[in-house]
């Protein structure tokens, strides 16, 4: 059994209102040092996949098609041993 | 002439669509749930706003991969006309038939008022009974509405002429270019954040909205050489 830890985050050259909202709180709160906040979702695929290169395989094919959108959003992944 | 509303799980604008057409257009209409597999009989696909998946993991994501997605992909193909509103125009980006994306509003608010627009072309089956130019008044009510494409993208949508409606006063939720409604380079597949059809007569506070169904139906009755009978 494998697992796959999913990040999506909006691309660099998308304005992230939320994590502009959250920066400024943390800001307010007292934290200058946060210069930028970014936003995004995390994701747990668990997986019955044969050995951990196919299961690269088919969540990279799963982000693509689905979990990201790629116009707008960039995604990274970790296959871990579940 | 038959037109189909597409209803998805968690669609909730598709029976004021329905009734705009009844009421505008008086054609036939059903509503297409969106397990079907075959819109053969329809001449114009309608995609309603509402909440489609719960708008789970991005708005649109799911809806997109509903089996009648493929039939509305291949009705736009053949050159029928395909308009989305709202949800449906963030279902229409995300299968690809119109480019860029939806993000969420600016100001982080869903935004549910009127809202002035701008017809900046009317020289689509959609928008031929405005005028260029013409300011009207039509709902908006989303949360996820901030038009955003690459600035390669944009530049192809100025240049093909595309983007059909911009926010004439204040943009309501950050839409690169004050962007609220866009079409196909081929003009046949029109979205829009606002909502056309809840302005379709004079107690619904606009009726500005009107002139989309009708021209739809001008288009499709000149494609057809129907005559009307006065």
């Amino acid at each position: 059994m494998f697992k796959a830890v999913v990040y999506v985050t909006l691309r660099e050259s998308v304005l992230d209102p939320q994590g502009q909202a959250v920066k400024g709180a943390l800001n307010t709160l007292g934290f200058d040092e946060v210069n930028n906040a970014r936003i995004g979702k995390y994701m747990e695929l668990e997986l019955n996949s044969a050995d951990r290169a196919q299961a690269e395989e088919r969540v990279r094919e799963m982000c693509e098609k689905l979990l990201a959108n790629t116009v707008v959003e960039d995604y990274r992944f970790e296959i871990v041993e579940g | 002439m038959r037109v189909a509303v597409i209803v998805f799980p968690g669609s909730n604008a598709d029976v004021d669509l329905y009734n705009a057409v009844e009421d505008v257009m008086g054609v036939p209409v059903d509503y297409v749930w969106h397990s079907a597999t075959d819109l053969s009989g329809y001449d114009v696909i309608l995609l309603p706003g509402g909440f489609s998946y719960g708008d789970y993991l991005r708005c649109g994501a799911v809806a997109r991969f509903s089996p009648v997605m493929e039939q509305v992909v291949k009705a736009a193909e053949e050159g029928k006309l395909v308009m989305g509103i709202c949800n449906g125009f963030q279902i229409l980006t995300e299968v690809g038939l119109l480019p860029g994306a939806l993000l969420r509003n600016r100001s982080l608010k869903f935004a549910c008022k009127l809202s002035g627009l701008r017809v900046d072309n009317n020289n689509t089956p959609f928008t031929r009974d405005y005028a260029a130019g013409e300011e009207i008044q039509i709902p908006i009510a989303h949360g996820e509405g901030n038009y955003y494409c690459d600035e390669e993208t944009l530049a192809k949508l100025r240049a093909g002429n595309q983007i059909v409606f911009r926010y004439s006063g204040e943009n309501p939720n950050g839409s690169i270019d004050d962007i609220a409604g866009i079409c196909n380079e081929r003009g046949n597949v029109l979205g829009m954040m606002p909502h056309p059809e809840r302005a379709v007569h004079k107690w619904m506070t606009s009726d500005d909205g009107r002139r989309m169904f009708t021209s739809i139906l001008k288009t499709w009755r000149e494609q057809n050489s129907v005559t009307t009978h006065a």
